[in-house]
């Protein structure tokens, strides 16, 4: 790079600077040609964007799931009037619950502790009693295993719903005029049958990227410092922008590839309705893929050694991606500190991209919201790489 | 023979301890988690941001949406004034629930009708919108119950009492400190002893403990006590903080827990040591360990209940030891479980630890020779 040539402007020198750009572009070329045999030759790069994907793209559409169709209930009926038969009747019917009935709720405790049941139901023998009168009302208890924390909140929701439904019944049977009044009619937009993969699918499609994007480039980069190859590359003409594209391309490429496989997989077999337009999941994964690879990069940058390189981007790049991008966990049920933290995350805005362009459709005004956040990060993070590199051949 | 393998035990934790950046790799990443993920990972639904959209003038409608700005789940509360509004609002995940009250709603209630109101909720985050839908209805029936009574109304005599065991405020970090005490140890485990071997190898040094005497049986025990050693240590430093700095109750026998850790760690040990014999280079061994890490940590429970996933993918979950150490964990913590259950859940992870450990016997040999 020098860039008093810019300054001078005779056609002799015009000339020179469009060899010169010639050259840089060859270079370029030649330099993205190294790099992509070495990724073909190289098992673990096919391992990591091809084996992997498919391995971790299996695991989330099909042992991560939030959808509890069978949560395992006790209920114990201490009283066995119809009434209490009939409420009984709501919990069997309903596809949530797995039932087991006991007349004595001393048989549930093992299976409680054992977590053979996630909680069960109590209708106390007094319940018809208590029923007719006026001054009190007939309890049902509801007693969830906590220590599964959000499986309690759904036994608690779903024994809710049983009962609601059971009352509707007793209204319309006893021909009481009364309770519910007002009643909730709820609506799930974009995903009517609430099924937790239509979300979680392209949720994970972020951390495979993440996975590709980083850590594989941080591992490759790393080798080539700890073998001394990058000092070998420092020591030709090509300049430090070259070297960061040269690296960057190829991987970006890969990265690409891996992505369509994984959409294909995504929308054929998995049959992910995708609502928005591939045009703008090519820009938006591209936009995400920049800020990926160039953590990545900074990451071998600074750690120059496969080991430390392997640890740093599961910390900083893979795990806030699972954890901390509002994947699974809501971002806005966690501390304010660690939300602030997510803001920095670039995975945060590209979850949201990908599960909106999936199940929405191309939402503007947050797709390019998130889409310029992520530009901003990676920039960010190219002109820290370049410094650091460039200090680094001084 | 006793007195070769204690040597080798006292290089290899020597040599844990001695480098620089494994020691910290054995303790900074796990503590670091250990806090953010214990407040991080939660499926708690909070702070949610709701739109209201209210077409009715009475005083029924702002009474029921008093109450809903009331609860503490509710966060930003921002007024719609269209039905064009919501698709907006919903789409871009300014909120996540939409209340719409008809305009209808107080004329119809005062005279005695039912009266629905319709709650529009983001199915992008359908785990959130069904807790959030379960809140609404709580509120809502709570609200159908006063009126009536105001009114004179004949009562449903009838009310379901929710009572939460061994987490009565449904605390997630409860929940989260015992998995993480699981988790944390393993992912330790398995990275001190699948790049032992590998590190080694690469170095050339493992040359160096083949020509010494001792024998294959003797050089795998070294491996792999450190790693029984360490994994133990770091499962009573997490418990230690649980316990001490965030206050999770422990129940339990401290004793069995103990016990369980070193059943599950010898597990661990032994597929840490088997993925190091196969692996080449330390890159190899770094992935080898990503793909078992991934589904073992996925597939055990702790993401999600192994009961969510499909019937035929359930078995998988059986052959992790993680799945049976997460039920003591949780159940020693929380719930006091008994020793009948816990041994109940030791002995399919001493089984695997059986298989496993002859089994890595079996290739470090073929390895070797």
């Amino acid at each position: 790079m020098t860039p008093k040539i810019c300054s001078n402007s005779s056609p002799r020198s015009l000339k020179r600077k469009r060899s010169l750009k010639r050259v840089r572009l060859r270079r370029l070329i030649a330099l993205i040609r190294k790099e992509s045999l070495q990724i073909i030759r190289d098992p673990s790069s096919i391992l990591i964007s091809v084996v992997l994907p498919l391995i971790l793209l299996f695991l989330y559409g099909f042992g991560v799931s939030l959808d509890l169709n069978h949560l395992r209930l006790g209920i114990v009926m201490e009283d066995s009037s119809p009434e209490a038969r009939s409420l009984i009747e709501s919990f069997t019917n309903s596809s949530y619950f797995d039932v087991k009935i006991a007349r004595d709720r001393r048989e549930f405790v093992d299976d409680i502790t054992s977590g053979r049941l996630r909680g069960f139901v109590v209708i106390p023998s007094y319940f018809s009693q208590f029923r007719h009168r006026k001054s009190v009302s007939a309890p049902i208890q509801v007693i969830a295993d906590a220590s599964e924390t959000n499986t309690a909140s759904f036994v608690q929701n779903y024994a809710q719903g049983a009962y609601s439904n059971w009352l509707q019944q007793q209204v319309a049977s006893e021909g009481l005029k009364g309770m519910p009044l007002v009643t909730a009619q709820t609506r799930y937009w974009y995903n009517e049958e609430l099924e937790s993969r239509l979300f979680l699918i392209p949720g994970s499609l972020a951390i495979i990227m993440t996975l590709i994007g980083t850590l594989l480039t941080a591992l490759v980069v790393a080798r080539e410092w700890e073998r001394g190859t990058m000092e070998a590359l420092m020591s030709t003409p090509i300049g430090i922008f070259e070297i960061i594209l040269g690296k960057l391309i190829p991987y970006f490429i890969l990265a690409m590839i891996s992505m369509t496989i994984c959409m294909v997989i995504a929308v054929v077999f998995y049959e992910i309705p995708f609502r928005g337009s591939y045009w703008v999941l090519a820009i938006v994964t591209s936009v995400f893929l920049f800020c990926a690879l160039n953590i990545g990069l900074l990451i071998s940058t600074v750690s120059r050694n496969q080991f430390v390189a392997s640890q740093i981007s599961l910390v900083v790049g893979f795990l806030p991606s699972y954890m901390l991008s509002g994947f699974l966990f809501e971002i806005a049920s966690m501390p304010l500190p660690i939300q602030l933290f997510t803001y920095i995350i670039p995975a945060r805005y590209f979850v949201q991209s990908l599960q909106t362009l999936f199940l929405v459709g191309n939402v503007w005004e947050l797709l390019i919201k998130n889409t310029l956040y992520m530009l901003l990060l990676g920039s960010l993070l190219l002109i820290v790489i370049a410094r650091k590199t460039v200090k680094r051949l001084d | 023979m006793l007195y070769r393998i204690l040597t080798l035990i006292r290089k290899e934790i020597l040599q844990v301890l001695r480098d620089p950046k494994t020691r910290v790799s054995i303790i900074v990443p796990p503590i670091l988690q250990l806090f953010i993920f214990a407040f991080a990972a939660t499926l708690d639904v909070k702070n949610i941001p709701i739109g209201i959209l209210n077409w009715d003038a009475g005083e029924q409608s702002i009474e029921l949406l008093q109450r809903i700005r009331g609860a503490p789940v509710f966060s930003k509360i921002t007024y719609l004034s269209s039905q064009q509004e919501i698709a907006p609002f919903i789409d871009n995940q300014r909120g996540a629930v939409v209340v719409f009250i008809d305009a209808q709603f107080s004329r119809k209630l005062n005279a005695g009708e039912e009266v629905d109101i319709q709650i529009i909720l983001d199915g992008r985050k359908s785990n959130s919108a069904q807790i959030i839908a379960g809140y609404l209805q709580q509120i809502i029936s709570q609200y159908n119950r006063d009126f009536s009574k105001s009114i004179g109304l004949k009562q449903q005599n009838t009310v379901i009492v929710p009572r939460n065991w061994y987490n009565p405020n449904l605390l997630y970090y409860w929940y989260n400190i015992p998995s993480l005490v699981v988790i944390l140890t393993l992912v330790v485990g398995l990275n001190i002893t699948s790049l032992s071997v590998a590190r080694e190898r690469e170095l050339g040094t493992f040359d160096q403990l083949l020509v010494s005497p001792l024998i294959p049986f003797e050089i795998l025990l070294g491996k792999m006590i450190p790693g029984i050693i360490i994994g133990v240590l770091e499962g009573c430093l997490i418990v230690t903080i649980g316990v001490l700095v965030f206050g999770v109750p422990f129940t339990g026998s401290l004793l069995l827990l103990l016990a369980s850790l070193f059943v599950f760690i010898c597990s661990i040990v032994g597929i840490g040591l088997f993925i190091s014999s196969l692996a080449k280079t330390q890159q190899q061994a770094i992935l080898g360990t990503f793909v078992f890490l991934t589904p073992a940590i996925l597939l055990s429970g702790y993401a999600t209940p192994v009961e969510n996933m499909p019937n035929w993918l359930q078995p998988a979950s059986s052959l992790i030891p993680v799945t049976y150490m997460l039920i003591i964990s949780k159940g020693i913590f929380l719930k006091a479980m008994p020793a009948s259950i816990v041994l109940h859940n030791i002995w399919p992870m001493a089984l695997i630890a059986a298989f496993t450990l002859p089994a890595t016997m079996f290739f470090f040999r073929k390895r070797l020779g």
